[in-house]
């Protein structure tokens, strides 16, 4: 996994609640073998339209997506966030995601920045606003700074907080516990098996 | 941990094989189904490392969601949808995982063929890359969906790291009227609670209401406890739960049987037990429920009205509001009951088993579906349409219009031919009315199978009860 550190760039405005996994990528577009490519696909339905916020110039190389409440719900599929990466972005900002895209996303080191209602708010203004002036993701402090330097705390489960500053990937770190797991195992009941 | 314990505790205790510094906790997985979608990254992986499945015993394999539903003895003919089938047979040969292929009668959508095939039970933890795999908590298991990265971690290590949920417990007090099923009564708790709502927590369904229900009626529940955002969902096992277990092809039996029953029947969350959140539903006051919007918390009654944005509480909630009528096409105001359908849809991970299908046929019995209207009717798994098929229920469908199709995930998600075309509206028995889930720019309305029926006859929304009125 790519570590994250410190992310500073432009951040795109979705203003939209419960932006579902359908639509950052339908499920025409999962019948791949590989995870690689699908950024082409991120948003479709809603960029055949025309005027999709990524597609508008002024946030051309936005690496930050600022979205409404419950962003990621519905789908187990990994897919949204590999499309997110590959199209560039490294983080997104909501007050709060569904958690199976949450948990995708940490182990891909895309970041789930949730922050309070106001400052999400608050960015997202700034953002439509002001479309080319960059703000900073820094996981390392945990805060997220806007256009004008004000600074925002967001809170990252201390686990996911490392293995992203190191670029750690879990099996790596389960593997530590094989003994435990052998242990385990030669404990399971019968009828389990 | 001591003192009384909830249903989740129990089966998140009895999982930990060890606890990292920070509180997670290494956790046990004791199932894990596999589809063609979500797995063949994860496999690409498990080569490129030189790694084993660790426990291909635990696994089982079976594609559902790009297959046809009909035509199932000629190729495949979209090329990605072969290529991703034929991966999966390749990656289950080379890890030896079980695998039930196209063309075998037990073959269906992994929600559905895991209980029929006894591979899920009480008591276990049970994952895959799906998120209805909250279907199987209906069994008293802990089972949520994964994505891909987890996917390789449980093949490769049949664990996964977990932080414990918040729990929360939905009583449904009172009897279901008759008609009504676990999906009205689902689609009830998640317009209250929102989609949202149940986020972080594990979700237990009780009270007298689900105790009533058989097996496949709470596992509509616990499938539909993703849609509010729950973690799980869960329902405790019972005697009704034993009774479907038993004799099952992959159940234990003997004194492995024996042993099981007595650690299922300490399962049960605890009287005293303490959830971090609680609500009550009056079970006995929910009719026939019908979605009107983009999510499936955008539920109401049959009877109802589309809302007006002109009432949302705020800027956010009406342009929300606005958006979702605009996409489904639907005026404020308008009674569900003037909606009129092109296309009706039964089946999925949510209702495509035998008691749905009963459901179906006893609606639709002796009479036509509306002309111009087209109404599938595609059964969970093949043993599901073998069974229907000798019941009658199958010849009654298709004398009364519907198409009886091969089992598969068919219309829930628009990945296979089985697709809305723009602007076609459909009544649909699956779980998601997302925009463009069952195709780009089609309309979907959840309901139960029952009025799914009842609309493809009437080829609008009518409450099943009063269509025998009419008849």
């Amino acid at each position: 996994m790519t570590p994250f550190t410190t992310l500073i760039g432009i951040a795109a405005p979705l203003r939209a609640a419960n932006v579902d996994t359908d639509q950052i990528i339908p499920a025409r577009f999962l019948k791949t073998i590989v995870r690689t490519g699908l950024g082409r696909h991120l948003f479709a339905d809603l960029r055949a339209g025309g005027g999709f916020v990524l597609d508008r110039p002024a946030y051309a190389g936005a690496c930050i997506l600022i979205a409404g409440e419950n962003f990621g719900c519905g789908s187990s599929r990994e897919h949204a966030g590999w499309a997110l990466l590959d199209h560039g972005i490294r983080a997104v900002i909501a007050p709060s995601f569904a958690d199976i895209f949450a948990n995708n996303a940490l182990k891909n080191g895309l970041l789930p920045v949730a922050l309070p209602a106001a400052a999400c708010e608050r960015l997202m203004i700034d953002a439509e606003h002001e479309p080319g002036r960059p703000i900073t993701v820094d996981l390392l402090s945990e805060t997220v700074v806007a256009q004008n330097g004000k600074s925002y705390r967001f809170a990252t489960d201390p686990l996911r907080r490392s293995m992203l500053l190191d670029g750690l990937d879990d099996i790596g770190v389960t593997l530590r516990h094989l003994p435990a797991i052998e242990a385990y195992e030669a404990r399971r009941p019968a009828w389990t098996a | 941990m001591t003192g009384p314990r909830t249903l989740y505790d129990k089966l998140f205790d009895a999982h930990v094989v060890d606890t990292l510094p920070d509180g997670t906790a290494i956790l046990y997985i004791d199932r894990h189904l596999v589809h063609e979608v979500t797995s063949p990254q994860a496999f690409e992986r498990l080569r490129a490392a030189g790694c084993r499945v660790r426990r291909p015993d635990l696994t089982l394999a079976v594609p559902d969601h790009n297959v046809p539903t009909t035509g199932r003895k000629a190729p495949i003919e979209e090329p990605e949808s072969a290529l991703q089938l034929a991966t999966l047979e390749d990656n289950v040969s080379a890890f030896g995982i079980p695998y039930i292929p196209l063309d075998d009668a037990r073959q269906g959508i992994v929600h559905v063929v895991g209980p029929e095939q006894g591979f899920s039970l009480p008591g276990l933890t049970i994952v895959c890359g799906d998120s209805h795999t909250s279907t199987h908590g209906a069994f008293g298991a802990l089972a949520f969906g994964i994505g891909t990265s987890e996917v390789e971690h449980v093949l490769a290590t049949q664990t996964l790291l977990q932080r414990r949920a918040r729990t929360m417990r939905v009583t449904c007090n009172g009897r279901l009227r008759p008609g009504v099923s676990a999906k009205d009564l689902a689609l009830a708790i998640i317009a209250r609670i929102g989609t949202a709502g149940a986020a972080g927590h594990a979700l237990e369904f009780a009270g007298e209401a689900v105790e009533a229900l058989g097996m496949e009626g709470r596992m509509t529940l616990c499938n539909l406890a993703i849609e509010a955002g729950a973690r799980a969902g869960l329902v405790a096992p019972d005697a009704v739960t034993f009774d479907y277990v038993r004799g099952r092809p992959l159940a234990p039996s003997g004194a492995h049987w024996e042993a099981a029953l007595e650690a299922w029947r300490a399962l049960p969350s605890d009287p005293d037990a303490v959830f971090d959140r609680e609500i009550e539903i009056d079970a006995g006051a929910v009719g026939p429920m019908v979605t009107w919007g983009t999510s499936p918390e955008a539920a109401m009654p049959i009877d109802g009205v589309v809302p007006d944005p002109a009432h949302a509480l705020d800027d956010a909630g009406r342009g929300q509001l606005q958006r979702a009528l605009d996409y489904m096409g639907l005026a404020p105001g308008q009674r569900l009951a003037d909606v009129t359908l092109d296309t009706v849809f039964i089946g999925s991970c949510t209702n495509a088993r035998i008691e749905d299908i009963r459901e179906a046929a006893r609606v639709a019995r002796g009479r036509r579906v509306a002309p111009g209207l087209r109404a599938l009717v595609v059964p969970g798994s093949g043993l599901v349409k073998r069974q229907a098929e000798e019941e009658g229920l199958a010849r009654l469908l298709v004398e009364a219009g519907f198409e009886w199709r091969d089992a598969g995930c068919s219309m829930c998600l628009g990945m296979n031919p089985d697709r809305l075309a723009p602007g076609e509206r459909c009544a649909s028995t699956s779980n998601r009315n997302f925009e463009g889930r069952q195709g780009p720019g089609g309309r979907t309305h959840l309901v139960s199978p029952a009025v799914a029926a009842a609309a493809a006859i009437a080829g609008r929304f009518v409450d099943p009860a009063t269509l025998e009125e009419l008849a």
